[in-house]
């Protein structure tokens, strides 16, 4: 009875690894979607859930949360859940990268992220098609990949067995408040009560959170991938350019292409990745796609030849600042944000919904979620969304 | 129309229908020039001929070019889609699947 009631905000894997967290707390929790679970943002991916891409800092302490929890949760989920625990193995093709990967490496491992460097013979070892001109290369054992629809979808559905309720096909078109605090949300499909609001709309949350009266500058940043014909086993890692690490930490609104290359249990290869700023434009660019595959092939150069069956793109939740955003609203009480994990919010999602689990309760988290506060400057906008 | 497929001398278009030879796992198959590999694949009663992840039977599902569930290896060639590639008499058709070392 009279339990407190959250509204959640998104079907993506945020918002169900929130509901998943929070009804297994004890509230009541309502799933709202615009369209349906695991839709967008969620099925556009590869999957990652990675430690070797963040730099020491309050992202990689999150990531190394939700690496830990990974395995837990699945192991409560009653689904059998395509989970890889393949590693990474980030290699520079310069002799100027390899000075910085071994640089952040060494900040990783001091912050207790296992990297190990790799000479020549254990990296053809662990990666025979591998090209050899390869300055420096690590192992990531931590890195790992998973299926992130099912795992979306697996998460949510714990939450509706523990008596969440989903919404699907229902916009939300602004904030029901009283007193200044949130009080319901309204919808294409009415009014919707609420104690308490959580924005994990992922891309849209800048369009949501203005919707109801408090921007966040949340924006989509374009991607893409290409899908091989099934190989016999030929990669066997995630294996990145370290120049990856660069790409994602930019702000260019420009084309920014970086390999990333790993197979599926499908026996096809997923070839990344790409970023760009364009709005919710989702149309396919050959030259995008070009620079992907010119990409993978310098990695890879065996892969010549090798047919790419489809390709695919979506948006990810980007946040000037680069950071996620994990915590309440200082404008309105009672409205809680959970996104901007940009590329990272499958392997983000089950820390930070433990995270906004504790702080919708008043208890401190595990990790510091003071980086991860709402009211920072590269977040809170004037006006409207873009 | 019938579903199956009309023997040339029945056809009243007058049609003059060439065979073509193609080798399926070693095993010879005979089909009409003109037709994919799929075509003379399905046309001598093969309707699968890959197994996919799930250890599910796949053959031609799209029949478009659009699916690659129909790939097989042809002279030689990975990778090739049955349904988009015409039949040319002597063709090395074979299955392949994801234990070969043809990398």
């Amino acid at each position: 009875m009279n339990r407190t009631r959250i509204v959640v905000l998104g079907a993506g894997v945020v918002g169900s690894a929130c509901a998943r967290e929070l009804a297994a707390g004890g509230f009541e929790v309502v799933v709202v979607d615009r369209h349906r679970p695991a839709g967008a943002t969620t099925a556009h991916g590869e999957g990652n859930v990675l430690v070797s891409d963040k730099a020491d800092g309050p992202e990689l302490r999150l990531a190394r949360l939700s690496r830990r929890l990974w395995p837990e949760v699945l192991a409560e989920l009653d689904a059998d859940i395509e989970w890889d625990p393949k590693g990474g193995i980030v290699v520079a093709t310069t002799d100027a990268g390899a000075s910085d990967l071994a640089a952040f490496a060494a900040g990783q491992r001091a912050a207790g992220v296992t990297a190990e460097p790799l000479d020549p013979a254990d990296l053809a070892a662990a990666e025979p098609h591998l090209t050899r001109e390869v300055a420096a290369a690590y192992h990531y054992p931590e890195d790992a990949q998973v299926q992130p629809v099912a795992a979306a979808t697996a998460l949510l559905s714990a939450a509706i067995e523990a008596g969440t309720t989903l919404r699907t096909g229902c916009e939300v078109t602004g904030a029901i408040t009283r007193g200044g605090r949130i009080t319901g949300v309204r919808t294409s499909q009415g009014d919707v009560r609420a104690d308490a609001v959580v924005n994990a709309a992922g891309p849209w949350s800048g369009e949501v959170s203005a919707a109801l009266g408090a921007p966040v500058d949340v924006r989509p940043r374009r991607g893409e991938v290409l899908v091989t014909t099934p190989l016999p086993p030929t990669v066997f890692h995630k294996v990145y350019d370290a120049d990856y690490v660069g790409a994602v930490g930019s702000s260019d609104a420009a084309l920014q292409t970086s390999a990333v290359v790993e197979s599926t249990r499908g026996g096809t290869l997923l070839l990344g990745s790409s970023r760009r700023q364009v709005g919710f434009d989702d149309r396919m660019r050959p030259h995008v796609l070009s620079a992907i595959a010119s990409r993978a092939l310098r990695l890879f150069p065996g892969l010549a030849g090798v047919p790419v069956m489809r390709a695919y793109g979506g948006f990810r939740p980007y946040v000037p600042d680069h950071l996620p955003l994990i915590g309440e609203d200082p404008r309105i009480p009672g409205l809680w944000h959970s996104t901007g994990h940009e590329g990272a919010g499958i392997g983000l999602s089950v820390g930070t919904a433990r995270v906004l689990h504790d702080l919708i309760s008043g208890r401190a988290p595990e990790i510091d979620a003071e980086p991860f506060r709402v009211d920072r400057p590269a977040v809170l906008t004037e006006g409207g969304a873009r | 129309m019938s579903p199956r497929l009309v023997p040339g001398r029945d056809d009243r278009v007058g049609r003059n229908d060439v065979p073509v030879r193609i080798s399926f796992d070693g095993d010879p198959v005979e089909g009409i020039d003109g037709q994919t590999i799929a075509g003379v694949l399905l046309g001598s009663g093969r309707q699968t001929w890959r197994t996919g992840v799930s250890g599910g039977a796949r053959g031609v599902f799209c029949g478009i070019g659009v699916c690659f569930d129909c790939l097989v290896t042809v002279n030689e060639e990975r990778d090739v889609r049955a349904c988009r590639r015409r039949a040319r008499d002597g063709d090395d058709v074979r299955t392949q699947s994801r234990a070969e070392d043809a990398r």
